[in-house]
C-alpha cells in the first residue's frame, strides 16, 4: 500500500509538487475551519444531505468556480508557455497533459455545472413549482457530478493527467498512452455522467409535470425552454457516451478490440461515437445560455421577448440538427466527398436557427430603454462575439475550406468565441442575475462592471489574434515553435489578454466576498424588476417551500402581469395550506463516494477497491428501493410556520 | 404528495398517488435514455461485425436451438409478468406474487443459458480478447445479461416490499415499474436475436 502511494505521488516536477503542498494545507485549513466554528453538523444538515433545489444549484455553481480556476490556470499555464518561442517553461509531456486536462474539465466539469446550477436555481420557480420532481436523485446527480470531477482532477498529483486531449482520440488513448491517466479520463467523466443523465431526467419531468396551473408551455419562460430542449439533448446524446467511455475502459482493462489498431479494432469507431455525443454537447452548453440571454435581455430592455415562437422553434431545430452533423469534427479524416458534402450543408444550417435568434435579440433590444446593469453588459457583449463565433463556424463548416483551416489555431479561436461568448458570458450574466435569488444581495455593480471589462476586452486581445495564427499556420497542441516561424508578436498579444481574462475573474471571484460584506440586503423578491414567477417569491431568498401558494399564471411574463393587475385590484385575503417537502437523504453522497471506490480501483486495476465500490454502490441503490417510501414521504410544513415567514416579511416591506 | 386527494377510484393503484405518476413518467423517459444506450452498442456491434479474424466465425459456433429456447424463455417471462400486474391491478396479491416469481424463474432460466453459452463459446476460443467481432458480441449480450440480472435482483426486491408492507399505491408503483424494465430487456432481446443470432447464421 505505502509502495503503491510511493509510486504514484508525483513530487519530482515543482509545479506540481506545489500544488500537492498547497492542496494538503486547503484540505487541512477546511477542517481546521469547520472543527474551529462547529460547522461539521451545519455542513452534512443544511448542504450535503439537502434535496432544497436551490442549495443544490448553489453547490453546482461553486464547484464550477473552482473548476473554473483550475481550467484557467491550465489555460494560463499554456499561454505562459506559447508566449516566447523554444520555451521550456513546461516540457512537451506536461504541456499534453494540460491541454487536455484544461479542455475537460472546462467543459463537463465547469460549463455543464456551471449552467445545470443556474437551471438548478431558476427552473423550478420558474414553472411556479415546490422543487425539483424527484429532490433525491437531483442530490445524487450532484454529488455523482462531484465525485467524478474530484477522480478527475485527483490525476494530476496521483499518478499523472490523461494526455491525449479532451477528445481522447483513439488508437493514441488505447495503445500510445500507458499510465493510469486516461483511466482517469474515462471513469471520471463515466461517474459525473451519470449524474447529467440523471438531471436531464429530471428536469424534463419537473418541467412537463409541474408547472403551475395556467402555465402552458408556450408561456412558459425562454429559459424554462432551453433547459427542456437541452434535457432532452442530455437523455439522447449522455448514454452514447455512456457506452463510448465503457467500450474505451475495457479496451484498456480487459483486452478487447473495440478502438485498437490489431485484431479488427476501428479507431475510427471512436471519433464517430464521440463526436455523436460531443457535437450534441456543444448545444448542450450553448442552449441554456441562449435561454439565460433571453432572460436577461427581456429584463433589462423591459419589453416582452421579440418573436417567443420562434425562438422556441429554433430551439427545437438546433437540437434536432445537433445530432445530424458530427463528422464536420474529422471532414480531414478520410471521409468521401458525399459524406462531407451532406455534413457541410446540415452544419451550415444550423446559422439558420442561430441566426434567427440574434435577430430577435436585436429586434428586443430595438426602441428599448436598455439598463445597463452587469448582466446585460455580459448579455450585449455577447451578441457580436458570439456573431465571430457563429460566421467563423460557418467558414470550418465548408468542408473544402476546411481542410485548409483544421487542426490550426483558426479552429481554437473559433470555438473560444462560441464557448466563452456563449456559455462563459452567459454562466456570468445569469450568475450576477440570479445572485440575489441566491444570497439575498446583488453583487457589486461596480466591481461587475470591472470584471467584466477586463474579461471581454482580454478575451478578445486573446482571441483575436489566434485566428490570424491559424491563417498563418501555427497548428493546435503544439508545445512550442521557431522563432523564424514567425508567429510570436501575436503570441504575445494573445498571453496579454489571456492576463486580462485572469484577473477579470479574480476580480469576479473578489466582488462575492465584497457583496457579502458591503452589498445592501434585498427586501423584496423582486430585485431587478422582472418578469418571470422566480422574482414572485415574496422573500429575496426564497423560503424552502418557493411559493407559499402556488400562483396562477396567464401569459408570458408571468410575474410582469400580476404586478400590472396588483396596481388595479388591491388584495384579497390569502389562505395558506400546509406544504408538504420532501426530506434530506445521506444515501446519495454515500452511493457517490462508492462511486469514487470503484473508480478509483478501476483507474489502478485494483480489482478488490473496484469490487468493493460496486457493492457499496448497488448496497445504497437496494437500500434506497427499501426506504424511498420513507425517504419521499417527507414532511409537511405548518400553516402556522408559513404565516410566520410570510409575515415576518410583510411588515418588513 | 404521497396522499392525493379526489383521485377517481377507477385509476390504477400506480396511478394513484403523484410520486406514482411522475416517478411513471421519469421511468418511461429513462428507457428513452436506455433505448440510445442500446442503439449505441448496435451500432458498434454493426461495424465491427465483419472483424472475425483470428478467430471462430459465428455460424461455426452459435447453437441456433440454444438461443430459441433462450428466446422463448425471455417472452414468455414477459407475458407472464403482464399476468402479474394483470393481478395486481385486479388486487390479488397472493397471484400476483406467483406469477412474479414465476417470471423471475424464467429469468434465472434464461441467464443460466447465457451463460452457459459463454462458457462453450470461450472454450471453443471465442473470448472477449480474440478480436473486434467477439469483443463487441460479448458486450451487447452482456449489457443486456447484465440489465436482465440487475431486474432479477431488484424484482426480488419489490416482491419483498408488497410482502413486508402490503399493495399500496408505492408498492404497486414499484412493482409496474420494474415490470416495464422487464418487458423493456425482453423488446431488446428480440433485436439481439435477429440481427446477432439469426443473421449471424446467415453469412
Amino acid at each position: 500500500m505505502f509502495d503503491f502511494i510511493k509510486n504514484n505521488l508525483i513530487l519530482d516536477n515543482p509545479m506540481i509538487l506545489a500544488a500537492n503542498i498547497s492542496i494538503l494545507l486547503t484540505v487541512i485549513g477546511i477542517v481546521f475551519a469547520l472543527t474551529y466554528f462547529k460547522k461539521w453538523k451545519w455542513l452534512w444538515t443544511e448542504w450535503i444531505t439537502t434535496v432544497d433545489h436551490k442549495k443544490i444549484g448553489i453547490m453546482y455553481i461553486i464547484a464550477a468556480l473552482l473548476m473554473l480556476f483550475r481550467g484557467g490556470v491550465d489555460a494560463l499555464l499554456m499561454r505562459a508557455q506559447l508566449t516566447v518561442p523554444n520555451n521550456g517553461f513546461l516540457s512537451s509531456q506536461h504541456y499534453n497533459e494540460i491541454f487536455t486536462t484544461h479542455g475537460t474539465i472546462m467543459i463537463l466539469f465547469m460549463a455543464m455545472p456551471f449552467l445545470i446550477g443556474l437551471m438548478n436555481v431558476a427552473v423550478p420557480l420558474q414553472i411556479g413549482a415546490r422543487d425539483v420532481a424527484f429532490p433525491y436523485l437531483n442530490n445524487l446527480s450532484f454529488w455523482s457530478f462531484f465525485f467524478g470531477a474530484l477522480l478527475f482532477n485527483i490525476s494530476f498529483v496521483f499518478g499523472g493527467s490523461p494526455d491525449a486531449g479532451w477528445t481522447n482520440y483513439a488508437p493514441l488513448a488505447v495503445e500510445g498512452s500507458p499510465g493510469p491517466g486516461i483511466n482517469y479520463y474515462l471513469l471520471g467523466i463515466q461517474i459525473s455522467g451519470i449524474g447529467t443523465l440523471m438531471t436531464g431526467i429530471n428536469f424534463i419531468v419537473t418541467i412537463i409535470k409541474m408547472r403551475a396551473p395556467g402555465m402552458t408551455l408556450l408561456r412558459m419562460p425562454m429559459f424554462t425552454w432551453t433547459t427542456l430542449i437541452t434535457s432532452f439533448i442530455i437523455v439522447f446524446a449522455f448514454p452514447i457516451f455512456t457506452v463510448t467511455l465503457a467500450l474505451m475502459t475495457f479496451d484498456r482493462l480487459f483486452g478487447t478490440h473495440f478502438f485498437t489498431l490489431t485484431d479488427g479494432g476501428n479507431p475510427m469507431l471512436w471519433a464517430n461515437l464521440f463526436w455523436l455525443w460531443g457535437h450534441p454537447e456543444v448545444y448542450i452548453v450553448v442552449l441554456p445560455a441562449f435561454g439565460i440571454f433571453s432572460e436577461v435581455i427581456a429584463t433589462f430592455a423591459r419589453k416582452t421577448l421579440f418573436g417567443y415562437k420562434s425562438m422556441v422553434t429554433s430551439l427545437v431545430v438546433i437540437s434536432f440538427l445537433s445530432f445530424l452533423v458530427w463528422v464536420h469534427h474529422f471532414f480531414t479524416m478520410g471521409g468521401s466527398a458525399a459524406v462531407n458534402n451532406v455534413f457541410s450543408i446540415t452544419t451550415m444550417a444550423i446559422a439558420i436557427p442561430t441566426g434567427i435568434k440574434i435577430f430577435n435579440w436585436l429586434a428586443t433590444l430595438y426602441k428599448s430603454r436598455i439598463q445597463f446593469t452587469t448582466a446585460m453588459m455580459w448579455a450585449l457583449a455577447f451578441i457580436p462575439t458570439f456573431v465571430i463565433g457563429g460566421v467563423t463556424g460557418v467558414m470550418l463548416g465548408m468542408a473544402a475550406a476546411d481542410f485548409q483551416y483544421h487542426n490550426t489555431y483558426f479552429l481554437i479561436a473559433h470555438f473560444h468565441y462560441t464557448l466563452i461568448a456563449g456559455v462563459v458570458f452567459a454562466c456570468f450574466a445569469g450568475f450576477v442575475y440570479w445572485y440575489p435569488k441566491m444570497f439575498g444581495h446583488k453583487m457589486d455593480e461596480r466591481l461587475g462592471k470591472l470584471a467584466f471589462w477586463f474579461f471581454a476586452i482580454g478575451f478578445n486581445v486573446c482571441f483575436l489574434p489566434q485566428f490570424l495564427l491559424g491563417f498563418a499556420g501555427m497548428p493546435r497542441r503544439i508545445y512550442t515553435y521557431a522563432p523564424e516561424d514567425g508567429w510570436t508578436a501575436l503570441n504575445v498579444v494573445s498571453t496579454i489578454g489571456a492576463v486580462g481574462m485572469g484577473i477579470g475573474f479574480v476580480i469576479l471571484v473578489y466582488n462575492v466576498y465584497y457583496s457579502f460584506r458591503y452589498a445592501k440586503r434585498e427586501t423584496t423578491g423582486d430585485a431587478w424588476n422582472g418578469r418571470t414567477l422566480e422574482w414572485a417569491t415574496t422573500t429575496a431568498i426564497p423560503p424552502h417551500y418557493n411559493f407559499a401558494v402556488i400562483p396562477e399564471v396567464k401569459g408570458i411574463d408571468a410575474f410582469w402581469h400580476m404586478k400590472q393587475e396588483k396596481k388595479e385590484d388591491k388584495k384579497e385575503k390569502i389562505e395558506y395550506k400546509p406544504i408538504h417537502m420532501p426530506s434530506n437523504s445521506a444515501t446519495p453522497f454515500i452511493m457517490s463516494v462508492f462511486f469514487f471506490v470503484a473508480g478509483f480501483g478501476l483507474v489502478f486495476e485494483l480489482w478488490w477497491m473496484a469490487i468493493l465500490g460496486g457493492i457499496g454502490s448497488i448496497g445504497c441503490m437496494a437500500f434506497r428501493s427499501l426506504h424511498s417510501h420513507i425517504d419521499d414521504e417527507g414532511y409537511y410544513v405548518s400553516v402556522e410556520e408559513i404565516e410566520k415567514t410570510e409575515n415576518l416579511f410583510k411588515k418588513e416591506a | 404528495m404521497t396522499h392525493s386527494m379526489n383521485v377517481d377510484p377507477n385509476t390504477p393503484l400506480e396511478y394513484q398517488s403523484s410520486i406514482g405518476r411522475l416517478n411513471i413518467f421519469g421511468f418511461w423517459i429513462f428507457l428513452g435514455a436506455e433505448v440510445a444506450l442500446f442503439a449505441t452498442i448496435f451500432a458498434t456491434y454493426f461495424t465491427l461485425k465483419g472483424s472475425t479474424g483470428g478467430g471462430p466465425l459465428p455460424i461455426e459456433v452459435f447453437d441456433l436451438k440454444n438461443t430459441i429456447v433462450m428466446t422463448l424463455l425471455l417472452l414468455t417471462s414477459s407475458f407472464t409478468s403482464g399476468i402479474a400486474i394483470h393481478e395486481m391491478r385486479r388486487k390479488n396479491v397472493k397471484s400476483m406474487i406467483i406469477w412474479l416469481i414465476i417470471t423471475l424463474l424464467f429469468g434465472l432460466g434464461f441467464l443460466y443459458m447465457e451463460i452457459s453459452e459463454f462458457i462453450h463459446l470461450v472454450h471453443e476460443g471465442a473470448t472477449l480478447g480474440t478480436n473486434a467481432f467477439w469483443s463487441s458480441f460479448y458486450i451487447l449480450t452482456g449489457t443486456h445479461g447484465f440489465h436482465v440480472s440487475l431486474g432479477i435482483g431488484w424484482i426480488i426486491l419489490v416482491i419483498f416490499q408488497v410482502l413486508k408492507r402490503g399493495l399500496t399505491p408505492d408498492t404497486a408503483k414499484k412493482v409496474f415499474i420494474s415490470s416495464l424494465y422487464w418487458h423493456f430487456l425482453d423488446f431488446i432481446w428480440i433485436f439481439v436475436f435477429t440481427s446477432v443470432y439469426l443473421l449471424g447464421m446467415v453469412e
